[in-house]
């Protein structure tokens, strides 16, 4: 098969739209994922009967479970059981920023446990209450260490978007799909899809590496 | 019960980890306004009393009572009950203390140091916060390093802050854990001299750990020499440093002198 420039360049407007909602996803995904994860983390850590041991439960078991299932059980059937309808676009929001909250949660864990034992003891020594004891001393020395690995699951969030196909929302590659219907080829829409996803995650990878290295000299 | 002299009374206290019995059946009793060092061989249980002090540790038997109140118990019902947190609160009111690795918040500069715990725990307005770090941060030497930032000082220079920090509270008994054990030897003199100023100065009950055996000599109105989690000799520091009567202060000294 030959590469027609023509039909690559009459797919691009299609695409670059996709490419859009791909982008917004991710970025509300991980809005979602950076703010559940540290919930999830204190619930866990904080060893409150019942609400511990579930937060701890649901984490594992949303990690030992494909997010294309999970997509499909919450747009198909948790939705429908509680009455509501949510377009594929915010359920693939909440989807995507549930499933790596679990993954964000354990970040944020090595992170508050990076922090030296001699801080919490300096902030019980001046009586500080508990909450300000996290907001103010734990938090923000274990979040600045963390910021790369949430940046790289971020990336990883966005490579993961084209699951939501499964939904109907029409991401790149999804777009890709309905160009190659509609005009017959395939080559084209799906390999720029393709070069659209390294476009934005080659620089992204580079600016997480520079955060890193930022972050390694803290 | 206690007089009003009184400002640490440890009864029949007991400290285990594990197997390990740190402190077995101790007690003493620091008057107020007392300075005291507590010496010997490391591993004799000296800085477990400073943690227990500062409720970083809990008492595994006995009571331990600050300024007349049960710091580990509290009475419910006539009956003593381990300390909740709500009790340990407030018994803390009263103490403050100073770490061997300083233990600043390094997400912070001096000033919000010094004013962090005033501001959220006394609930002193923004401008008493400053004052009070203002005049601690002179008092310590450091007038000049409001803003600084804590990892752009010297090891010495973050334990006067440190100093500054648990005085901003107005504590009534301050805690020394080895504070020069981790500074490069010139600069132990300053924080030594900055502790002196203060022992001098004020009302403040404190309890030092300490190696530095001059200083100890110098400042102390009494000395516990400590070994096994006993205490092994208590007397005022001319006593204990010229004239020891146990073998094993006698040995425990002559080690340390001989180091230093």
């Amino acid at each position: 098969m030959d590469w027609d420039w023509d039909s690559a360049a009459a797919s691009l407007p299609l695409l670059l739209e996709g490419l859009l909602v791909t982008v917004e996803l991710t970025l509300l995904g991980s809005v979602l994922a950076y703010a559940l994860g540290i919930v999830f983390a204190l619930l866990r850590r904080a060893r409150i009967p019942v609400l511990s041991p579930v937060t701890a439960g649901v984490v594992e078991f949303i990690r030992s479970t494909p997010l294309l299932i999970q997509i499909f059980v919450l747009y198909y059937l948790i939705e429908p059981a509680i009455g509501l309808k949510l377009s594929g676009f915010v359920t693939g929001v909440i989807a995507l920023g549930v499933h790596y909250a679990c993954y964000t949660a354990d970040v944020y864990r090595a992170g508050i446990e990076a922090v030296p034992a001699g801080q919490w003891e300096a902030a019980v020594a001046l009586n500080l209450p508990r909450r300000r004891v996290w907001t103010g001393v734990v938090l923000p020395q274990a979040i600045p260490r963390v910021v790369p690995a949430l940046g790289n699951y971020t990336i990883s969030m966005f490579k993961e978007v084209p699951l939501l196909l499964a939904i109907g929302v029409l991401d790149v590659l999804n777009r890709a799909k309905q160009v190659g219907a509609e005009t017959f080829r395939v080559i084209e829409p799906y390999t720029l899809a393709g070069l659209l996803f390294l476009v934005v995650s080659l620089p992204a990878s580079i600016l997480v590496r520079k955060v890193e290295r930022r972050v390694g000299q803290l | 019960m206690s007089d009003s002299s009184e400002m640490i009374r440890f009864d029949q206290v007991v400290k285990r980890f594990g197997e390990l019995v740190v402190l077995d059946e101790l007690n003493f009793r620091v008057g107020r306004g007392e300075f005291v060092s507590l010496i010997g061989p490391s591993g004799s249980g000296k800085t477990t009393i400073l943690r227990l002090l500062m409720t970083l540790e809990r008492v595994d038997g006995g009571t331990i009572h600050v300024g007349g109140e049960c710091l580990s118990h509290r009475v419910k019902e006539g009956r003593l009950v381990p300390a909740d947190e709500r009790h340990l609160r407030s018994a803390r009111k009263r103490i403050g203390m100073v770490f061997q690795h300083f233990n600043l918040f390094p997400n912070m500069n001096v000033r919000q140091n010094i004013v962090e715990a005033p501001l959220r725990v006394l609930g002193l307005s923004k401008e008493e916060a400053d004052a009070r770090a203002a005049q601690l941060l002179q008092l310590v030497g450091l007038a000049d390093k409001m803003d600084a930032h804590p990892a752009r000082l010297s090891g010495g220079q973050q334990q006067r802050v440190a100093i500054a920090r648990a005085l901003a509270m107005r504590p009534q008994v301050l805690l020394l854990d080895e504070v020069t054990s981790a500074l490069d030897p010139e600069l132990v003199a300053e924080v030594l001299a900055v502790l002196k100023e203060i022992a001098a100065g004020t009302d403040i009950t404190i309890l030092c750990v300490t190696h530095e055996m001059e200083f100890a000599r110098h400042v102390s109105d009494r000395v516990l020499m400590f070994d096994h989690g006993r205490i092994l000799e208590d007397a005022p520091p001319d006593e204990l440093f010229t004239a020891p009567t146990q073998e094993r202060t006698r040995t425990f000294l002559k080690a340390v002198l001989e180091r230093g």
